[in-house]
C-alpha cells in the first residue's frame, strides 16, 4: 500500500496515477476485511475502486494525461504536509491498542446497539440496523449529499448535448477540439438541433 | 465493430449477472453486508459497463438521462417520505415502528423502504455523472485515441 501511495505520488503520466489509486483503493478495500469492516470494504471495492476510477478516466479524456512539471519544488506545500502528518502521527498515540475492550468506542452505545437492535430493530446485520434506523438522520443526510454531488455536476456542466437548447460555448469548445476521433458534422449538427 | 466482438459477448453474460447481484446486495443487506449505497453503485456500474462497450449513445437510448434524474429525485423523495409517512401515522420524524402492528415488522418495512431510496439515488448519481461527464467527449467510447493505453 505504501508502495502504491509513493508511486501515486512520483508519476507524471496521470492515467497510471488513476489506475494505481484504483489499486490502492483495492488494497484499503482487504485491509478493511482484515479489520472485520466488511460493509466499508465493500463500499470502498465499489466506489474506491470502481466508480471513481471510471469517472477520473472520464475526466482524462476530457483533460490531458500529462501532468505538468513544476521547475522549483513548493517548499511550503511541503512543509505544511510534514506538519498535518505530524500532528496525526502524534494524536494516534493517544489512541488506544486495536481490539483493546477498554477503549471508548467499546464503551459508550455499541454495547446497547449489539444487545438490543434484536429486540429492537430486527435484521442480524447490525449495521443495517445502525445505519438504516438508529442512525437514520444520518444516512437521509448521506443521501442528500449524493444527490447535491450529482445536481452540482448537472449544473457546472450538465448543459450540454442532450438538452433541447445545447449550451453554444460547449459545441463551440467541442467543434475547436481538432483531435477528436469521431466522424465530422453531420451527426453533429443533427444533435445540436435536435 | 469486428474487434469488439470479445467484449461484446463478455459483458452480454456480465450485465445480468452484475444486475442481479446488485439487487441481492440490495435486498439481502438486513442479513449479510450491504445495502442501499452498495448495491446503487453496482447497479450504475452495469449501466456504464454497456455505455463503455455499446457506446453513450446506445445507452441513453437504454435508459434516458431524463429517467436517472427524475430516479435521482425520486429516491431522496421516497426516504424523505417514508420519514413524513411515520409522522402522519403518529410517530415521529423516521420512526419506523408506526408502520406496521409489530415493531419489527414496522422497523422490517422502514428500512426496507428507505435502502431503496438510497439504492434509487445513489445508482441514478452514477449514472448521471458518468452521462454527463462522457456527454463533453464526442467520441463514441468516452475515451479519446491518444488517451488510450
Amino acid at each position: 500500500m505504501a508502495a502504491t501511495a509513493y508511486y501515486l505520488t512520483r508519476l507524471r503520466n496521470l492515467f497510471a496515477v488513476v489506475m494505481l489509486s484504483g489499486v490502492y483503493s483495492l488494497f484499503a478495500a482487504a485491509l478493511y476485511m482484515v479489520l472485520d469492516a466488511v460493509d466499508v470494504a465493500f463500499t470502498e471495492a465499489a466506489v474506491g475502486a470502481g466508480i471513481s476510477t471510471v469517472l477520473m478516466l472520464g475526466t482524462l479524456s476530457m483533460t490531458t494525461d500529462k501532468e505538468k512539471v513544476r521547475k522549483k519544488p513548493p517548499l511550503t506545500a511541503l512543509i505544511l504536509v510534514f506538519m498535518t502528518g505530524g500532528v496525526l502521527v502524534y494524536g494516534t498515540f493517544d489512541m488506544p491498542r486495536y481490539g483493546d475492550p477498554n477503549a471508548p468506542i467499546h464503551q459508550h452505545v455499541a454495547n446497547r446497539f449489539i444487545e438490543r437492535s434484536g429486540e429492537e430493530v430486527g435484521p442480524p446485520n447490525i449495521v443495517t440496523s445502525v445505519l438504516a434506523s438508529y442512525r437514520g438522520y444520518d444516512t437521509l443526510g448521506e443521501t442528500a449529499v449524493v444527490f447535491t454531488a450529482a445536481v452540482g455536476v448537472l449544473i457546472i456542466i450538465g448543459r450540454s448535448k442532450d438538452r433541447s437548447m445545447p449550451n453554444a460555448k460547449a459545441v463551440r469548445r467541442r467543434e475547436e477540439d481538432d483531435d477528436i476521433t469521431h466522424e465530422p458534422s453531420a451527426k453533429e449538427k443533427e444533435d445540436a438541433s435536435s | 465493430m469486428t474487434e469488439k466482438t470479445l467484449l461484446i459477448v463478455v459483458s452480454k453474460i456480465l450485465i445480468p449477472l452484475i444486475l442481479l447481484f446488485a439487487l441481492y446486495v440490495q435486498f439481502h443487506g438486513d442479513f449479510g453486508p450491504g445495502g442501499g449505497f452498495q448495491a446503487g453503485v453496482i447497479f450504475a456500474v452495469a449501466f456504464i459497463l454497456y455505455a463503455l462497450i455499446f457506446g453513450i449513445r446506445t445507452a441513453r437510448k437504454v435508459i434516458p438521462s431524463a429517467v436517472t434524474r427524475t430516479m435521482l429525485a425520486l429516491g431522496v423523495l421516497i426516504y424523505g417520505g417514508t420519514g413524513v409517512a411515520t409522522m402522519l401515522m403518529g410517530g415521529e420524524y423516521l420512526d419506523y415502528n408506526v408502520l406496521a402492528d409489530t415493531v419489527k415488522g414496522g422497523q422490517h418495512i422502514g428500512i426496507f423502504i428507505v435502502e431503496f431510496g438510497v439504492g434509487l439515488t445513489v445508482s441514478s448519481a452514477m449514472i448521471t455523472i458518468f452521462y454527463t461527464f462522457s456527454g463533453h467527449v464526442n467520441a463514441e467510447l468516452p475515451f479519446r485515441k491518444g488517451d488510450k493505453p
